[in-house]
């Protein structure tokens, strides 16, 4: 018997051609969840029943009933996304028992597409956090070295896709949480347009800035899983009711690439993430791309306007956390102290920091200064990035300005951890696409990435390019040690 | 206005009125907005504020709104925006209520009103919608002082009307929140049954020295959910504030709630302990866009208002203007009225009926308009039949009677009562004959100059007829055969009838 293909595209085709059961393609990631999660702790919960129900059907079907461009692909999912019958816990002790009543609109879509669903990541709290540190049931460790964080907030969705558990999965981006722990993982992590994929059935952190996207290791799979998200869903008011434009890794370059060549000298920025940017930026001009020099908004403007508008978002969201009708309820004598003993114990210290500051930002007196400040500085950097694209078609970055770091490394530190989102947060203010793309390993042996940004609605420019980046590899992507 | 306060204080008034709108479904989710289900069949995830689920706006909800600020004129916003209002309550699934604040759908706008014998107006500020919340119930002692709570309600639409502070009694706040009522009714965007909550009113009031201009501090009323409450609390609240001015104490602003057993309010929370409601633009939302093309499609909907249906009343019918806002008063009786006064062919006396015998029995049957056994149209044949003289007020009343037991078509209760009218010269010629054959005495009594002798002729050929001659006829019939007897005396003058 052959060896199980790799790739969600060669997984998909396998299937769909009748030489691989759907069946024995999830056992072969049963068993590699159940050999690596202990030491990972990347999935918070396998639905193996539920996945071998999925298989048991697609390999059940009539002879000459199509299946979907996902047929048999194990996909992992967030733990903040909701799955019918199935627990959903945002990696928080308040939802620790909660099994979502529905399916968020992405899952429905997935098992359209044929995929199956095994189980849930980790991830920090609510998406709060850059490490997958904040998870209530302990962290995430980087497959590529077990000391490493994963990046977060969607560290385990990235670890399981870079340790080969499985081809594809899910994630949500509010401010970098796709990306960063795409690039500390080594993997493809794709942030689309805010509207592009539904967010019904994704737990809010912040809901301007939210939105779902996925992890791959290789092109052809992202490209495969953003195709069966993408498009418009009338149970999200905020999705667009527009055609999504078909992405092609094939396609040539020719077009204008800015590189943000100022931040590289950003302090904090490692020597080999600017040399992999510069390196980028070389890859494309060989692919056919035009690169010229431009200026983005300094990161810490973004950052301050992001940390307050999605603090203060995050304080109203998570108010339905009230021991009232689901989830964590600590009693107490009254309703006030049922309400503080719930929410204190069934909250992070992150979360409870963010809900406080959230809360401080929006209150009478302050409204003005922190949550509508915030929120022209943001105008402004989307009026700045609007002019950046009419000048270039892509724009080429560093995605995180470091390797992966020390678990504990900056947990002690809340600013520190929250620089982390320095290069990524200008894109969900923008509300624009962007793309983590694999770019080697460090001295140690630690990934680095770089980060596309592209206009609303161009993803396929992002596809095209990593694709050309990916032509133009010396050596092909490596995984990490012990990963199929 | 109403008559002035008796004191030399003034009240200052504004209401703001909780529309509940009739849509089929919530303003964010695909439940059920009836009320009056099992407690919390009516309910989703979207309702029930569970993670991960988003508001979807229900357009009719919009299209509601815009009727009523078509109706009232005021300015409608292009763009409006829903924002987030936050606090803590169980019956409030999400933790804040999606409302209008910064940027309402509706602004301005005036209501008129009767009050008293006169009329009065007051400006809006604005309309906006929002979703209601859930209802707590906290039963009595025994199940362990537990609080329980039915989420049909939550997220049922709301439109919120707020008036400027231009009332200035009791009685015209009383008024001016009929008149809303009426009108949302009349709309039909709202099923304005004040038992089942779709009409919520919070009243806040000051009072001054007459003739000051200033505002004095204020007092919000909570919970006031009848005319009568409205109008007793309002009451109560000025007698209070009054008297605290008037002994020289000053006031603070505070909310109140009524307590409707007590017949009196009670402080809720001073303003020192408002809520902050940390209010923000909901990002699930994107803002409402209303273009010209949906404002006319409303427009287009809208039935013939309150005020409009009173004026051509009066103008067509020549009716008074306390007769043509009763007649208008909803949209069921008007058209009653309106068909029956086709039918008769005579607003004035249709309108008498109906003011009279049929509101009557509206009033007293539980279904209204619709427990009447019998049409307008009947009604209107019966007034013509009337107006014709083919019966006689009398017996309009008897076939008005029978007609309203049995449904009856009023031409074939008179005929099958052999109620019609006898106007037939002949006829009554020969009846006046039998009536003089058979009572020489008093013909005799009238020739010879007694008057009132003709009367009793007269009731003679009524009483031959069943009373259905045909007066003025009989009148002449009798004058008639008298005269042929002798040149006796010409019949009184003035005369009364039968």
């Amino acid at each position: 018997m052959s060896a199980i293909p790799s790739g969600a595209a060669a997984i998909a085709e396998a299937v769909r051609a009748g030489r691989r059961s759907a069946g024995e393609i999830l056992e072969e990631s049963l068993r590699s969840i159940d050999r690596n999660n202990k030491n990972l702790n990347a999935f918070l919960h396998v639905d193996s029943e539920g996945a071998h129900r999925q298989a048991a059907a697609l390999d059940a079907r009539e002879k000459n009933q199509a299946l979907g461009p996902l047929a048999g692909v194990p996909v992992a999912v967030k733990d903040n996304i909701a799955t019918a019958g199935v627990p959903t816990t945002a990696a928080s002790r308040m939802l620790e028992t909660y099994r979502p009543p529905y399916d968020a609109t992405v899952i429905e879509r997935l098992r359209d597409a044929g995929a199956v669903l095994v189980g849930k990541t980790n991830l920090d709290e609510f998406s709060m956090g850059s490490s997958t540190e904040n998870s209530a049931f302990g962290p995430t460790r980087n497959p590529w070295h077990p000391e490493r964080v994963p990046g977060g907030s969607s560290g385990g969705s990235a670890a399981a896709v870079a340790a080969g558990l499985v081809p594809l999965a899910l994630g949500s981006d509010t401010g970098g949480s796709i990306r960063q722990p795409a690039s500390f993982c080594g993997v493809y992590g794709l942030l689309p347009t805010y509207g592009r994929v539904s967010r019904y059935g994704l737990i809010a952190f912040a809901s301007s800035l939210d939105q779902i996207g996925g992890f791959s290791r290789d092109l052809d799979g992202l490209g495969l899983l953003y195709a069966a998200i993408a498009g418009h869903d009338p149970r999200d008011s905020t999705s667009a009711p527009r055609p999504v434009e078909p992405v092609d890794p094939e396609r040539p370059m020719t077009g204008r690439v800015g590189l943000a060549a100022s931040l590289l000298d950003w302090p904090g920025v490692e020597p080999r993430v600017a040399a992999a940017v510069r390196e980028a930026a070389e890859g494309l001009a060989a692919g056919g791309a035009t690169v010229v020099n431009i200026e983005l908004p300094e990161p810490s403007t973004g950052i301050a306007a992001y940390y307050v508008l999605a603090t203060a978002e995050a304080s109203s969201n998570l108010a339905r956390y009230d021991g009232v009708r689901y989830g964590l309820r600590v009693a107490a004598e009254g309703l006030e102290s049922m309400y503080r003993a719930t929410r204190s114990a069934g909250f992070g210290a992150e979360v409870q920091r963010r809900i406080l500051l959230g809360t401080y930002a929006l209150s009478a007196g302050y409204h003005d200064a922190y949550y509508g400040r915030a929120q022209r500085v943001r105008r402004w950097i989307r009026g700045r990035m609007d002019r950046v694209f009419d000048s270039v078609d892509l724009v080429l970055l560093p995605t995180a300005p470091t390797t992966a770091f020390r678990l504990g490394e900056k947990t002690a530190d809340p600013l520190a951890m929250y620089l982390a989102d320095a290069f990524t947060v200008t894109a969900n203010l923008a509300g624009i696409p962007a793309l983590n793309v694999p770019a080697g390993t460090d001295a140690e042996g630690l990934p680095v990435g770089v980060q596309l940004l592209a206009p609303a609605w161009r993803e396929d420019r992002l596809l095209s390019a990593a694709g050309v980046l990916d032509r133009g590899r010396t050596a092909p992507l490596a995984w990490p040690e012990g990963a199929r | 206005m109403s008559a002035p306060l008796a004191e030399p204080m003034e009240a200052v008034i504004g209401l703001e009125v909780h529309v509940q709108l009739k849509t089929r479904t919530k303003i964010f989710c695909a439940c059920s907005a009836a009320y009056g289900a099992p407690p919390n069949t009516h309910v989703c995830p979207v309702c029930l504020g569970h993670p991960g689920v988003l508001p979807v706006l229900n357009r009719e909800a919009v299209a509601f709104a815009l009727r009523f600020g078509l109706a009232v004129g005021a300015t409608i916003g292009e763009r409006s925006v829903f924002a987030r209002k936050n606090y803590f309550y169980p019956d409030l699934p999400k933790g804040y209520q999606i409302s209008q604040y910064e940027t309402p759908i509706l602004a301005g706008g005036r209501v008129s009103f009767r009050s008293g014998e006169g009329t009065g107006s007051a400006r809006l500020v604005r309309a906006h919608l929002e979703e209601d919340a859930g209802k707590s119930f906290h039963p009595e002692a025994g199940r362990e002082a537990a609080t329980l709570v039915d989420l049909n309600r939550s997220g049922v639409p709301l439109l919120e009307v707020v008036s400027e502070p231009d009332l200035r009694s009791a009685d015209d706040a009383q008024a001016f929140l009929e008149r809303i009522h009426q009108l949302v009714v009349y709309l039909d965007i709202c099923d304005g049954n004040l038992e089942e909550g779709s009409l919520r009113c919070d009243a806040n009031v000051s009072v001054r020295p007459r003739g000051e201009t200033a505002l004095y501090a204020k007092t919000e009323i909570k919970n006031l959910n009848s005319f009568r409450n409205v109008h007793r609390a309002l009451l109560w609240e000025i007698r209070r504030q009054s008297q605290i001015l008037e002994d020289g104490g000053a006031l603070v602003q505070t909310t109140r709630l009524w307590d409707a057993g007590e017949g009196r309010t009670r402080v809720m929370r001073t303003k020192e302990d408002a809520e902050d409601y940390r209010y923000f633009p909901d990002p699930d939302l994107l803002p409402l866009a209303v273009d010209a093309a949906w404002v006319e499609t409303e427009r287009a909907r809208l039935p013939e208002l309150p005020w409009q249906v009173e004026d051509r009343f009066r103008e067509d019918y020549g009716l008074g203007a306390g007769d043509a806002v009763i007649l208008a008063a909803t949209r069921a009786g008007a058209a009653f009225f309106e068909t029956a006064a086709r039918a008769a062919g005579d607003g004035k006396a249709a309108a008498n009926w109906v003011l009279s015998e049929v509101l009557h029995r509206v009033k007293t049957s539980p279904a209204g308009w619709d427990g009447l056994r019998f049409t307008a149209e009947h009604l209107g044949r019966l007034v013509r039949a009337i107006d014709e003289e083919r019966i006689s007020g009398k017996m309009g009343k008897a076939v008005f009677a029978e007609m309203a037991e049995t449904g009856g078509d009023p031409e074939a209760i008179i005929a099958a009562r052999g109620l019609v009218q006898v106007d037939d010269p002949d006829e009554l010629a020969r009846v006046v004959e039998e009536a003089l054959a058979a009572h020489p005495g008093p013909v005799g009594d009238y020739l010879g100059g007694k008057a009132s002798a003709f009367q009793f002729l007269i009731g003679q050929v009524m009483r031959l007829t069943q009373g259905r001659a045909n007066p003025r006829a009989a009148r002449d019939a009798m004058e008639k055969a008298l005269r042929a007897r002798s040149a006796g005396p010409e019949a009184p003058e003035g005369g009364t009838e039968s």
